[in-house]
């Protein structure tokens, strides 16, 4: 630790650091733009000087930058001397020249970095009377709004974007007063966390377009703490609502988990919860076939006591995006027994293998913070920018952590980001890349492996040999990927935190276990091997832990004749099951749907009750490390929508079962889960309970800003409406309420004095980077067994045999369009590929196929005519079939198809 | 102020690329494609070309693995790279402090008008090249303006675009230039003026 003196008051920090960094963990009020916690300094924007001196006696002093000083024991500063101060209100001065006097039309006003600074610095009168710069602005597609003559050239978007997102397309241009920052033409922003330059730009040079589409200051917004649903990462997120309408997600900041980025997908997907095709009241369909009746609730409520009767032969199906307590109500509505996972059999098995990877064996799963400071990583079988954006960046960041430790030597501190970049140039540290085809983050890795899933199967458990786990070496392994299996087990052996990151997309349970061996062999040579294991959806993992059937025993159970009633909970079965499981469940007497959009199944339905989104009820879900996270209601929806459990709860009174159902609150509920099912005993823990007050108060979703509360409903009333009550969660529908940081997983928007924008996020953290004030939120519910006799897996494929007139498919993924609810999202959908086949150009050369050209896919009974598109980095025999795209039917994957072109006739 | 092209790079505005990609992929051998030499590259592409085409900047992009957004920035950070092709002649105007007091960005205006050119950009029929400059250092002469390396001062709007259209019309540059050279002096003298620095 180091003493420093700041006004000549001593304070204990933290070696190491940097000036501004120990002033902002302090909590000074230092302005700063160039810095970004999570992208360190550059000291380019001179704003944050201090005046340092050398002694007690020095009373001159000179004018240093906080973020480039460090902050070693003894530094005595002043960050208020009149002369700094000056100074830093004349930078302000200089920045704000060429930018335009447009806050009351900008997006950005209210929550803006330069006008917090500004005031922050007392710059507060204009001089300069002359014509300011312009710019011509860039389209730069449906996200992203681009606004160049606001800029102050902080750089921080480009160092964003290319040094720490990986983007290739966006650049700065230019010089002195004519500096630009954009692509080199018009056009879509390639990477997939463009949407953080909108929270990274201190101004309003990069805003958020959807949000354009129906605007909303952040002061008017009606905010609440939850978890993105759009893949299975579990990212920390800020939706906010006005009017019904949901507005915009923000980032909240998990230092575990996604720190302070969301990937497009996350951020942009938010707009199903506004789509015309969202179901708001229940309905009836007399006949299957026929019409669909809105019906009351208490109506739609007797139906269902009448269909579901005394609970006999009627099964339940759950689903990977709705929350544990849902999944819970339906499971105790049609008993444990009759509960199935709504899930493929190949996903069910997919899914229990990668739980039973983390529970059994010795390796800890690793969360996303893991991965970044992991010192080398393998990736097997999984297309991770695709399938889970933020652990892809996660892992760009890591490929720097050794080369860092290298730059010890050259005496640079580690906060210089500038400096190790100009240090490192293009050397990355060791990411190991295998996968059926390219992947985005090919670019940093030191090598990649392309091959069939078995034959990435035999690269693991050779790799796994090599490092000492109790398998048999793997023969015939080609001597070029025998070398490279030895390379990449010398690398992972001896870095301090290696990670081993592999999924179920790749539709292998071998290539599951052959990672798993691979990071046990690891833990058993006493290196902390983790195994970071991607999951499809928002709470795959908790639907795992809590078992069931698959769709395929929902099936048998049908034929068999022990089921004649189907309760489908917040899934679309065609996304799950093949053709014939969809026609046995359309010919199930009675089937019962309860969600929020209208698909396949809720169509086929002869009972639908609308379910509420993430936005519009409690929940608990269960990410792919194992943490439990809690996600809370923004605002109370339109229509009869109410949460699934309530619904189910009703029904269960309805039939007259009150006593199993007992539950009134969500409280209520997680504590009947914690204790039917001890795995969840944490799920009641892991936020504070709806009696939970700060001061008496409870912690308001409105800003202490939030205007037009009478306005807002004059047109009905001109009376303010009292504030609609919260049975599940010490929030309010109100302004009303305790102003100070609540516990971490309640805080529902970064605010404080002088801090209007994101950056806010420094004043609630216990330093800068470290959790959040309370501790990291969530909590994991399986942990590793360090102790256990590890008992490897033996699975060895034989070697991929390309076959002469077939291919095998291997699922393709895609961050826009391959997950259900974000592709319903305008902008989000405009970024969505059609549906084709991905063929390489060599392998449809061979088959005489043209690129475009259309071609019929037949396996196991379902065909379909696709165009081609070139995929070259896809090995011989091996075709790509994009998954999840709104077109496509669902298939189990890797599987063998046949393909023949479409005749003209 | 009027200002030089401002936005993004502009798209390349030559009508056709007759010397071929061939001249990139020759460039890209004689530095032995090592994407670190991108600078001496681009400027044997200008050497070659009279300025950077587009294709050619694609075509090095591709061929270096480098992103054409930092082939770009690299473009249109250093002044002495064109992303436009050069006319016959280029015109730099003088926009320092004592020019444009006496009507520098009038002059600006009107050559744009007359000859169709935007700053830093080339008129249509490939004559002139107009680029004007924050001070050529001869405020005695101001407004002035070079052409062509010769310096026509004590300028008004009309002068400038006679002295243009001359040299435009002229077939020998020489006899336009010997004209205006006169009309200069006596400008000069007129303005009585020394030869120091403001």
């Amino acid at each position: 630790m180091a003493t420093i003196y700041i006004d000549n008051q001593p304070y204990v920090v933290k070696d190491g650091q940097n000036l501004l960094r120990a002033c902002l963990s302090l909590g000074f009020n230092l302005p700063y733009f160039c810095w970004h916690p999570a992208m360190n300094s550059v000291g380019a924007c001179r704003q944050c000087a201090v005046k340092q001196f050398k002694d007690e006696k020095d009373t001159k002093g000179r004018i240093v930058m906080a973020c480039m000083t460090l902050a070693a024991d003894g530094t005595r500063i002043s960050i208020d001397d009149p002369e700094v101060r000056r100074f830093r209100a004349g930078v302000i001065e200089f920045l704000m020249v060429n930018h335009p006097h447009d806050c009351p039309v900008c997006d950005e006003g209210g929550e803006c970095h330069l006008q917090d600074m500004t005031v922050m610095t007392g710059h507060n009168y204009r001089r300069f009377r002359f014509r300011k710069r312009t710019h011509r602005n860039q389209e730069l597609g449906p996200l992203v709004n681009h606004e160049m003559n606001r800029c102050i050239a902080c750089y921080r978007c480009l160092r964003f974007y290319r040094d720490y997102a990986g983007g290739r397309d966006f650049d700065v241009f230019q010089w002195h007063n004519y500096v630009y920052f954009g692509r080199q033409s018009d056009g879509v922003l390639e990477n997939e966390f463009s949407g953080n330059l909108v929270e990274v730009c201190p101004t309003g040079v990069f805003t958020d377009k959807t949000l354009k589409g129906h605007y909303t200051r952040k002061w008017d917004l009606q905010t609440a703490p939850s978890i993105c649903v759009h893949c299975g990462l579990g990212c920390n997120t800020i939706p906010g609502e006005r009017y019904g309408i949901l507005r915009r997600i923000r980032n909240r900041y998990h230092r575990e988990v996604n720190g302070y980025f969301l990937c497009d997908r996350g951020r942009y997907g938010y707009e199903f919860v506004n789509s015309p095709r969202r179901i708001r009241q229940p309905i009836f369909r007399s006949e299957r076939s026929g019409a669909a009746q809105p019906v009351e609730k208490q109506a739609a409520l007797e139906q269902a006591a009448k269909i579901l009767g005394s609970g006999e032969r009627v099964i339940g199906i759950g689903s990977s995006r709705a929350s544990l307590e849902a999944n819970f109500a339906l499971r105790t509505l049609v008993g444990a027994d009759r509960f199935y996972r709504g899930l493929a059999e190949a996903e069910c098995r997919l899914l229990d293998t990668a739980i039973a990877l983390l529970r059994d064996g010795p390796a800890p799963a690793a969360s996303m913070s893991d991965a970044a400071q992991s010192d080398a990583v393998l990736v097997l079988g999984e297309d991770l920018t695709n399938t889970a954006p933020m652990l892809a960046y996660s892992v760009r960041q890591s490929t720097l952590q050794r080369e860092i430790g290298l730059t010890k030597r050259l005496h640079v501190s580690w906060w210089d980001d500038a400096a190790i970049r100009q240090a490192l140039q293009e050397r990355r540290g060791p990411l190991y890349i295998a996968t059926p085809a390219a992947t985005k983050l090919d670019d940093v890795a030191t090598e990649v492996y392309r091959a069939a899933p078995d034959d990435l199967v035999r690269f693991a458990q050779a790799l796994a040999h090599a490092l000492g786990a109790e398998i048999p070496p793997v023969s015939a392994l080609p001597r070029k990927l025998a070398a490279l299996a030895d390379v990449v087990a010398e690398a992972l052996y001896l870095a301090r935190r290696p990670v081993v990151v592999c999924g179920t997309s790749s539709g292998s349970e071998s290539l599951l276990r052959a990672a798993g061996n691979v990071a046990w062999a690891l833990s058993a040579a006493e290196h902390r091997g983790q195994l970071c294991l991607v999951l499809p959806d928002c709470n795959s993992f908790g639907l795992g832990l809590l078992g069931g059937g698959s769709l395929a025993d929902a099936c048998r159970a049908i034929q068999e004749g022990k089921a004649e009633t189907v309760v489908v909970l917040e899934n679309d079965l065609s996304r799950h099951a093949d053709q014939a499981a969809l026609k046995l469940l359309d010919e199930v007497r009675h089937l019962v749907a309860l969600d929020y959009l209208e698909h396949a199944t809720t169509a086929a339905a002869e009972l639908v009750f609308p379910a509420a989104t993430f936005a519009e009820a409690n929940g608990t879900l269960v990410n792919n490390e194992g943490r439990a996270q809690r996600s809370y209601q923004v605002f109370v929806p339109q229509g009869k929508t109410q949460a699934s459990w309530r619904w189910l709860q009703e029904m269960m009174v309805a039939v007259g079962r009150q006593a199993e159902a007992s539950w009134r609150s969500f409280d209520e509920i997680t504590a009947a889960l914690a204790e039917a099912l001890p795995i969840f005993a944490a799920v009641k823990d892991i936020a504070p309970p709806e009696g939970f007050r700060m001061a008496g108060q409870r912690v308001p979703r409105q800003p202490h800003r939030y205007s037009g509360r009478t306005a807002m409903h004059a047109q009905a009333d001109v009376h303010e409406p009292t504030p609609l009550a919260d049975p599940d969660s010490p929030l309010s529908f109100s302004m009303e309420g305790s102003q100070r940081q609540p516990p971490p997983p309640l805080v529902p928007r970064f605010w404080a004095p002088g801090w209007n924008s994101m950056q806010a996020i420094t004043r609630f953290q216990e330093e800068v980077n470290g959790p959040l004030r309370g501790g990291d939120s969530g909590r994991r519910l399986i942990e590793p067994q360090p102790d256990a006799a590890i008992r490897y897996f033996s699975d060895l494929p034989a070697e991929f045999e390309p076959r002469p007139d077939e291919w095998l498919l291997v699922p393709v993924d895609h961050i826009f369009g391959s997950e259900e609810l974000s592709a319903l999202s305008p902008g989000i959908a405009q970024l969505t590929p059609a549906p084709y086949l991905a063929l390489s150009a060599s392998d449809a050369a061979g088959a005489n196929i043209q690129e475009g050209e259309k071609v019929v896919l037949a396996m196991d009974g379902l065909h379909q005519a696709l165009p081609v598109r070139f995929l070259p980095s896809l090995p011989r025999g091996v075709a790509g079939l994009p998954v999840g795209l709104p077109g496509m039917m669902h298939v189990t994957l890797p599987g063998w198809a046949k393909l023949s072109k479409v005749t003209a006739s | 102020m009027s200002q030089p092209q401002l936005g993004p790079p502009p798209t390349c505005q030559s009508p056709e690329h007759t010397c071929g990609v061939s001249v990139v992929h020759e460039i890209i051998e004689r530095y032995g494609g090592n994407p670190e030499m991108l600078i001496p590259m681009m400027q044997d592409i200008q050497a070659a070309e009279g300025y950077l085409p587009r294709e050619h900047l694609r075509t090095l992009g591709r061929e270096l693995g480098v992103p054409l957004s930092r082939i770009y920035g690299v473009a249109t950070f250093y002044a002495a790279f064109r992303l436009q092709p050069k006319g016959k002649h280029t015109i730099t105007l003088c926009m320092g402090t004592v020019c444009y007091l006496k009507g520098a960005d009038q002059i600006s205006a009107v050559i744009q008008d007359e000859f169709q050119v935007k700053p830093g950009g080339t008129s249509p029929d490939r004559k002139f090249t107009f680029a004007p400059v924050n001070c050529l250092g001869a405020c005695a002469l101001a407004p002035v303006m070079v052409v062509d390396g010769e310096y026509f001062g004590g300028l008004s709007a009309s002068s400038a675009v006679d002295i243009l259209q001359k040299i435009a019309s002229s077939k020998k540059p020489s006899e336009a230039v010997a004209k205006a050279d006169a009309k200069q002096k006596t400008a000069a003298q007129k303005n009585g003026r020394g030869s120091q620095n403001p």
